[in-house]
């Protein structure tokens, strides 16, 4: 807003910065409660105690293995899906964009439970009798959660990045010699960049930090199934908080990470995009 | 020699209809018109990012009526100039070279004569948006003569500039098209823009080409009052 003659401070601002300062506080209040848990010593003693138990390892291991999979295979579909929703109209095109959106808002545990009953289908049950694609209680399983639940964060992301692309560019490169695919590649790709990028990495974190489909659909089997917010699941159920404690800081030290990389490269976005 | 016949078609609400135009090799024809009248429309049409309903564009001895844009020969400078904001100068002006297939190097020896008649040997380094609107004009035209086409299609390409600059930037107009000799169609509602650069002219109205001529048959004789009015206007704009 430009600078308004009068008061700076009204009742508008006074109410609005008062929500978001009350806001801020409690995401804070919860991040100094797991940091101050304990003394920072002996905070710090629980971390690296954690990090050294061979279970926690596997599990970050698998975790990082997994949701890296999973980014691949976000990015793989999220882009031309995201230009496909951003370019074209056609019958149907928003319902499929509202279909494209419905695992943002269904509950995870409804993931688990749907992934779980498409797989005692028959066309299930064939994926299942193949050795080398199970999925149900297999790690596979939770690369399956971890896309199906962070996909749409990416498509909606990449479609977003490319409304931001003036179309009359791709255009313009037709006329300069392209082919469509050349245009896309060419102009439409690297201006949509910053925001796919953000998008994916919106998307990681996302896959990084999924449990309820998880836990209905590839179960918490330590050392087979195990990822870092099913370690925290588990110490907590038999009483072990630091443990869990120290995995959640290092999902929240992830996430900060995240978001720190989401802002930078969606400046990078808005320059580029105009 | 380009030859439209009959062109017709429809953009949403708004047709284009029955455009027949005949422009020869070498010519640089203005087409006049107020704002709404068709004129970007049309340009559309001939490089290919309209569909054509009705009518013939053949360019040379080629019928390009329903062939892709990049397969038309055409270069176009649109209003805003349309620079690709994450390349270079030298990227932008070397597009079309390198979508041909050329590295960046035989693309900039490619269009050295171009660079050099335009002063942009000093911006090829620099972003877009560090650019001026003269500058920008330029490498936009750069840009679209890179593969010479047979047909140059400038939509109002000094009506973002300032005075001077705009004097400055016809001037160069018309020595890139007289030096490369390709064909032009620039469309404005500026008729002091037209007598800066106009072989003949024809004036748009409505979506339909009224008249053609040279400027100043145009002027002396107007097809009628919408012309006549336009020219008037045109004058003092």
């Amino acid at each position: 807003m430009p600078a308004v003659a009068g008061p700076r401070v009204h009742r508008v601002s006074v109410i609005t910065i008062a929500f978001l300062a009350a806001f801020v506080l409690g995401v804070l209040t919860l991040i100094a409660a797991d940091v101050f848990y304990r003394r920072p010593g002996v905070m710090l003693d629980a971390v690296l105690t954690a990090l050294r138990s061979p279970e926690i390892r596997y599990a970050i291991r698998l975790s990082l293995i997994t949701s890296g999979i999973t980014l691949f295979l976000v990015v793989c579909v999220s882009v031309p899906i995201g230009y496909a929703l951003s370019r074209y109209r056609f019958p149907g095109s928003v319902v499929l964009d509202a279909i494209v959106d419905l695992p943002i808002v269904l509950p995870p545990v409804v993931v688990g439970v749907s992934l779980l009953v498409f797989f005692r289908t028959a066309v299930g049950q064939g994926i299942e009798s193949v050795p080398w694609l199970r999925f149900v209680y297999e790690p596979k399983g939770i690369v399956l959660c971890q896309f199906v639940m962070s996909a749409s964060y990416g498509i909606r992301a990449s479609k977003a990045a490319f409304d931001g692309v003036d179309r009359r560019l791709e255009a313009l490169a037709l006329t300069l010699g392209c082919t469509h695919g050349q245009a896309f590649r060419w102009v439409a790709l690297p201006m949509a960049r910053g925001g796919l990028a953000a998008g994916a990495v919106m998307a990681w974190a996302r896959a990084v930090g999924i449990f309820g489909p998880l836990m209905v659909f590839t179960g918490a089997v330590r050392m087979k199934t195990e990822v870092m917010p099913t370690t925290v699941y588990l110490e907590l159920s038999i009483g072990q908080v630091e443990p869990a404690l120290a995995v959640s800081m290092l999902m929240l030290a992830i996430a900060m990470v995240a978001l720190v990389l989401i802002h930078a490269l969606g400046q990078a976005h808005r320059w580029w995009g105009t | 020699m380009i030859r439209i016949s009959g062109l017709t078609f429809r953009a949403g609400d708004f047709s284009v209809r029955d455009v027949t135009l005949d422009v020869a090799t070498g010519e640089y024809f203005v087409i006049l018109g107020p704002n709404g009248s068709g004129k970007t429309l049309l340009i559309h049409c001939l490089c290919g990012l309209q569909r054509a309903d009705s009518g013939r564009i053949v360019i040379g001895d080629r019928d390009v009526t329903d062939a892709e844009p990049r397969r038309r020969r055409v270069g176009y400078v649109p209003q805003d100039y349309g620079l690709f904001p994450h390349l270079d100068v030298a990227r932008n002006v070397t597009f079309a070279l390198r979508a041909a297939g050329l590295s960046l190097a035989d693309a900039l020896r490619e269009v050295g004569p171009l660079v050099e008649t335009l002063h942009l040997g000093k911006l090829m380094g620099h972003a877009p948006p560090t650019l001026s609107g003269g500058e920008r004009q330029k490498v936009a035209l750069a840009r679209a003569m890179a593969l010479r086409p047979q047909l140059l299609l400038l939509d109002e390409p000094v009506s973002a500039l300032d005075g001077p600059t705009r004097a400055e930037v016809l001037q160069q107009l018309r020595q890139v098209q007289r030096q490369f000799a390709v064909t032009t169609i620039h469309v404005c509602h500026s008729i002091d823009e037209a007598e800066a650069v106009a072989d003949r002219a024809g004036v748009m109205i409505d979506g339909r080409l009224v008249q053609t001529g040279r400027l100043e048959e145009l002027i002396e004789n107007p097809a009628g009052p919408e012309v006549a009015r336009l020219l008037q206007v045109g004058r003092r704009a």
